[in-house]
């Protein structure tokens, strides 16, 4: 519809001629409008290139094998990164134990349970939590979420790949249930109604035909969870210890750990620019600029598959 | 919508299952399932509450005149953090001159030009991946770019055009959505009543979707006050003693201040890290607040 209408509006200014200088002027502005919207296409090209640019020298001057080493030491050139993938891949798996459990309860208890005024003082909150910035959260982890850790597990020191999974939760949380409250939304009336007419309980509506309609944007909702996790520095850097072991075993969860993001913020602004150490870092933001693009990428598809079968079925 | 799917068929519900067998059952389960779907929505909001009334309550002695418009003293263990404030100050301002004209420009082109063809699914994929690249990548981009390629220096230059870019996809999804809200027969009226294309984006779709607009652009520049990831390599200083004089200077910023005094620096008081602290997210969530107002006052205002 949107799209016949605006044809014809354009149809209708080309009868119409104005003033040579407003015509000329008009093919200008909408020039620069159309190069502003290619802009984004252009900045993700930057972007890439000069991750690229930066970052592919490091594969030549470190050889591969060392590259994917156990051991991460850049002042004695051991540049194995391993040990921050480790790092990062046992933190983010943590924060989707807290965030995907907590935020599809909550998103369900917002679109599904909550009365109006409940979900009128929760869906703030939780925007809330979205906007406080994550060196706050890191902050607060430094100052008591780790000496709470410490104490109540016994732990040598509380700044572990725990407590860095617990703050990367609350980051990843207001995703989440952003998210999936949008898709459980978008689920037509009709299914709720067909099933609680068929005699369900609203539980079993909720949990057999609710959930499970919108189980393409709760996904969505999840992948840019792990997205946003595994991108998260600053509260990253600051509570898990920067301690560069291979985490591989389920106790690692409660030692220090330090992940790809947290070894960038911390070396980037003590190396010599254009040095071998300077590449390598480069080459882990290559690493995850190429992970993030893979998750958005699964994200985006699946709400376009969601989109597309929603119109199949509600037309 | 889904106000109604919650009102009164969902309550008569139950009541109904009560008359069928094994509804004991039935409803033990769903007490069960509300109960702990209840519970994880409190867990997820009262630590929010908490943390922040704790942040207020120690942090309210450290709040003075001499904090909020003082320079930091002895090793910035006393005296204030004027040249935080107003560093985050003009580099909000600073991402605001960039993003804002092209995240406008570019919701404009998608919401009233953009054919939907696979140039547009692009670009609305790399809007995506924008959104999701991870801040510090950012921050390697920005040095790569504007402090190295282009000699722009560690400067706040650099540091507003770095943050720029991580702001635009939220500023064009949310003015995009604002300018589609605006009813199809504002335009249809204003093309048949002779209008041109132009007379009637510029007339009469951007001023009703002003105020939608407006709230996109202040969340976007919330996000981008709170970063420090971006600018640690492109423009954030450790300490300075006074406040920049041009865009081509370093500059103190308020998060950054913050990691620094909480990490970096030996003997901090408490005090003055939980002061920064709620300077901090007064700062944001003032931004969040005055978005929230605009946004309610439009949608009481609005007459379609």
């Amino acid at each position: 519809m949107t799209g016949t209408i605006r044809q014809e509006a354009d149809g209708a200014g080309k009868t119409r001629r104005g003033t040579p200088r407003r015509d000329w002027g008009q093919a200008v502005v909408t020039r620069a409008i159309q190069m502003s919207g290619y802009s984004a296409i252009v900045f993700v090209g930057l972007i890439f290139f000069f991750l690229v640019r930066e970052g592919l020298p490091a594969v030549f001057q470190v050889p591969l094998g060392d590259l994917f080493a156990a051991r991460w030491y850049p002042i004695e050139e051991y540049f194995g990164v391993l040990p921050l993938i480790t790092g990062s891949l046992i933190v983010t798996a943590g924060a989707m134990a807290v965030a995907i459990p907590f935020g599809i309860g909550t998103a369900l208890f917002i679109s599904e349970i909550a009365p109006r005024w409940a979900r009128e003082i929760l869906k703030p909150l939780v925007e809330l939590l979205g906007g406080l910035p994550s060196v706050v959260l890191g902050f607060l982890g430094i100052l008591l979420l780790s000496p709470f850790l410490r104490r109540f597990l016994d732990l040598p020191t509380g700044l572990t790949a725990l407590a860095g999974s617990l703050l990367l939760g609350g980051i990843a949380l207001p995703t989440i249930v952003s998210i999936a409250e949008d898709a459980l939304d978008a689920v037509p009336k009709a299914y709720r109604e067909a099933a609680l007419a068929l005699g369900a309980t609203r539980w079993q509506t909720i949990w057999g035909v609710t959930l499970p309609a919108a189980r393409s944007g709760v996904m969505t909702a999840i992948m840019l969870g792990i997205g946003r996790a595994i991108g998260e520095t600053m509260a990253v850097m600051m509570v898990t210890g920067n301690a560069p072991v291979l985490a591989l075993q389920l106790a690692s969860i409660v030692s220090p750990v330090r992940t790809m993001t947290a070894t960038i913020a911390a070396e980037m602004g003590e190396v010599a620019t254009g040095s071998q150490h300077y590449h390598v870092l480069f080459f882990i933001g290559m690493v995850l600029f190429l992970i993030s693009l893979i998750v958005n990428v699964i994200a985006s598809a699946v709400v376009f598959r969601q989109r597309s079968r929603a119109e199949r079925v509600l037309s | 919508m889904s106000q109604a799917v919650n009102g009164p068929p969902a309550r008569e519900a139950p009541g109904g299952g009560q008359f069928r067998a094994g509804s004991a059952r039935r409803r033990i389960i769903q007490h069960a399932g509300f109960a702990l779907l209840s519970l994880s929505a409190v867990l997820t909001v009262t630590p929010i509450v908490l943390v922040i009334a704790y942040i207020v309550q120690r942090a309210a002695p450290a709040i003075s005149w001499d904090f909020l418009a003082g320079f930091p003293r002895e090793g910035m263990r006393q005296g204030g953090i004027l040249p935080a404030i107003i560093g985050t100050f003009y580099l909000t301002l600073g991402t605001a001159v960039f993003s804002v004209p092209l995240g406008v420009a570019a919701a404009v082109y998608l919401a009233e030009y953009a054919k939907d063809n696979a140039l547009t699914r692009l670009i609305r994929v790399a809007i995506i991946n924008l959104a999701g690249i991870p801040s510090v990548v950012y921050g390697l981009f920005g040095l790569g770019l504007f402090v190295l390629f282009l000699r722009f220096g560690t400067s706040i230059l650099s540091a507003s055009l770095t943050l720029s870019i991580m702001t635009l996809p939220v500023i064009i999804s949310a003015s995009e959505e604002a300018l589609r809200a605006v009813p199809q027969a504002f335009r249809t009226v204003s093309v048949s009543l002779g209008g041109t294309r132009w007379q009637t984006i510029w007339r009469i779709i951007l001023p009703q979707a002003v105020p939608g607009i407006l709230t996109g652009v202040i969340l976007g520049l919330e996000r981008a006050a709170g970063e420090t990831a971006p600018i640690l390599f492109t423009g954030a200083a450790f300490f300075l003693p006074r406040l920049p004089h041009s865009p081509l200077d370093a500059t103190m910023a308020l998060p950054y201040h913050l990691f620094v005094i909480s990490t970096q620096v030996p003997e901090m008081p408490l005090q003055i890290q939980y002061g920064t602290a709620l300077v901090l997210i007064s700062f944001v969530l003032g931004m969040n607040l005055i978005a929230t107002v605009i946004r309610s006052r439009a949608r009481a205002r609005r007459q379609w």
